[in-house]
């Protein structure tokens, strides 16, 4: 990776400019009006459940697919009708894709770097993916893991202004895991802007600046992970075992409260620090022990799960 | 905006590529001189035949496997090869440089047409130092016919993988093409030993006319105008076609 200046005062334009985008297969909307902008050098995460349109958003970012309608510029350049000159600041690893299988790592290094004016030195970054005993090997006798990061490596080798990554460690250990994330971290302290699809939360959690979460084609919430989990329901979690058993209606009554669950003799609750003060002084006041008390901040897949309204406690609520 | 359709750097790949498989190497560049050699091998094919017009056997079916080479290039290993590469995202993913796609379509229509051409001469060198058969009298004819042929076989390679989903898919339309392809270009019975309403038929299909026409300029006349034309209108026809229905992805 190639040190650059700080590129963070070069001006108020986005390096990804995405407006009210728009895309359809077969009359349903995959994509149904989403709206966001990436600004240079930092980490965006597009998080969502499957089929949330996630990709479809992504490759329209990447010039694979038009758009049905909406805008999208990438350093002020539209992906297709300026394809070339976005390619060659835009670096990308599709979510699903192969290299002729009898091509080796070398090669396909070499033929990508070929493609850019000016490419990134791939040694060093083979080195960094763990790719360095098998440039000689052939893609098709890769293992998975490897295939990944040889499509990491793809992505980075034109020296690109930004990258996008479609389910970056999908396939990966957890140990390799962690090695992309560290690199992620670098690519971002070298300058470099990251588009981030996942579904991995503590992926999203650890390298995401800011968070746009997708729902059926929408952006359900934009802000920064701890954003997202403050702004749900449940950003507190409390959990215990009550001596006695506590009168529902008054712990139904407690401020803040998002969520109960009963599980056992254990209680869980969600709210706020609101709702922590309250339960404590419900305790007091009703002489009841609570065993094992844990009081633990939500984690984003409560917020995710809160957001996309797929499952989870909040449910549980009664009306 | 000519480096998105042509690179050097993709053909360098793909030549690297064809040089690894084994099948493509013996099906495309050494089986039409093998045919050639067995069939020059049988003592009646060395014999002047007054059904040929005094031709020997070995001399009409110098042309014919010419354009076996071509025909096995184009119907059997190009649609296979860009079937699987639209299968398998690698088109897709050479989509998103600032290449394109069209770059690997380009190689590979270089690749199975330059491994055609490499196949005919090796066909003309055996023909000529084993069997003594005379080289081409029209040499520019014959080249432009050669060369009409295989971007005609290329073009219906190119449609037969736009029209096939998954490269098995590819492989047995292309099996199912190769049969009448070969029996067109003469395999079988050379077009010039063919009952005449046959002939008539054959000399419509693209490799019909290519081997009418390669067997003019091997006797040293220009080949006939029809037959060019009827490889060049099959040839406009398959691109456009391919054109229209190829996918990348």
């Amino acid at each position: 990776m190639r040190a650059r200046p700080a590129r963070r005062d070069a001006g108020a334009m986005p390096v990804i400019e995405v407006t009210d985008l728009r895309k359809s297969y077969g009359g349903r909307p995959a994509v149904d009006g989403v709206s966001f902008a990436v600004e240079e050098g930092e980490v965006f995460g597009i998080l969502g459940p499957n089929g949330a349109g996630k990709t479809t958003t992504v490759e329209c970012v990447e010039g694979l697919r038009v758009p049905d309608a909406g805008r999208i510029r990438v350093t002020g350049l539209d992906p297709v009708a300026d394809h070339e000159r976005v390619a060659r600041v835009l670096g990308v690893q599709l979510q699903q894709s192969e290299l002729q299988p009898k091509l080796t790592v070398r090669e396909a290094l070499e033929l990508y770097a070929a493609f850019h004016p000016r490419p990134a030195d791939w040694r060093p970054l083979t080195e960094r993916l763990g790719l360095s005993q098998q440039l000689n090997t052939r893609f098709g006798k890769l293992s998975g893991g490897q295939k990944q990061r040889l499509f990491i490596a793809l992505a980075l080798v034109g020296d690109p202004r930004v990258v996008v990554l479609d389910e970056l460690t999908t396939g990966l250990d957890p140990r390799a895991r962690r090695d992309t994330w560290q690199l992620i971290e670098d690519i971002r302290a070298s300058g470099v802007t990251v588009l981030l699809v996942t579904h991995f939360m503590e992926e999203a959690q650890r390298l995401c600046d800011r968070i746009a979460v997708i729902d059926r084609g929408r952006v359900a919430a934009l802000d920064t992970p701890a954003g997202l989990i403050r702004r749900s329901a449940g950003a507190t979690v409390i959990s215990f075992t009550p001596s006695a058993p506590l009168d529902e209606r008054e712990v139904n009554a407690l401020p803040g409260l998002a969520s109960v669950e009963h599980q056992g003799g254990r209680v869980t609750l969600s709210g706020t620090d609101e709702t922590v003060n309250a339960v404590i002084t419900l305790l007091a006041r009703t002489h009841v022990t609570a065993h094992q008390l844990r009081v633990t901040d939500a984690t984003l897949d409560d917020a995710f799960l809160d957001l996309t309204g797929t499952s989870g406690p909040t449910e549980e609520v009664s009306a | 905006m000519i480096a998105s359709v042509f690179h050097p750097a993709v053909l360098r790949a793909e030549i690297r590529l064809f040089r690894r498989e084994p099948g493509h190497l013996f099906w495309i560049m050494l089986f039409p001189a093998l045919l050639l050699g067995i069939l020059g091998s049988i003592p009646s094919f060395r014999e002047a035949d007054p059904s040929l017009g005094g031709l020997r056997a070995v001399d009409v079916y110098v042309p014919v496997t010419v354009l076996l080479g071509v025909i096995v290039a184009g119907v059997q290993g190009m649609p296979q090869t860009l079937t699987g590469y639209r299968e398998h995202g690698i088109l897709r993913r050479m989509a998103t440089t600032p290449v394109r796609a069209a770059a690997l379509l380009s190689a590979q229509m270089l690749v199975f047409g330059g491994a055609a051409l490499v196949s005919a001469l090796l066909a003309l060198a055996v023909g000529r130092l084993a069997f003594d058969v005379r080289l081409p009298g029209q040499p520019v004819g014959y080249l432009l016919a050669l060369l009409l042929a295989a971007l005609a076989c290329l073009a219906l390679g190119a449609l037969l993988s736009a029209l096939s989903r998954t490269t098995k898919v590819a492989t047995a339309v292309g099996s199912a093409a190769l049969f009448p392809a070969m029996f067109c270009a003469g395999v079988w019975l050379p077009v010039q030993a063919m009952p005449d309403l046959l002939a008539c038929v054959v000399g419509w299909t693209p490799f019909g006319a290519a081997a009418e026409a390669l067997g003019d300029a091997a006797a040293g006349d220009w080949p006939g105008w029809t037959h060019l034309a009827v490889t060049a209108a099959w040839t406009v026809l398959l691109t456009a076609a391919a054109a229209r229905w190829f996918r990348w992805e």
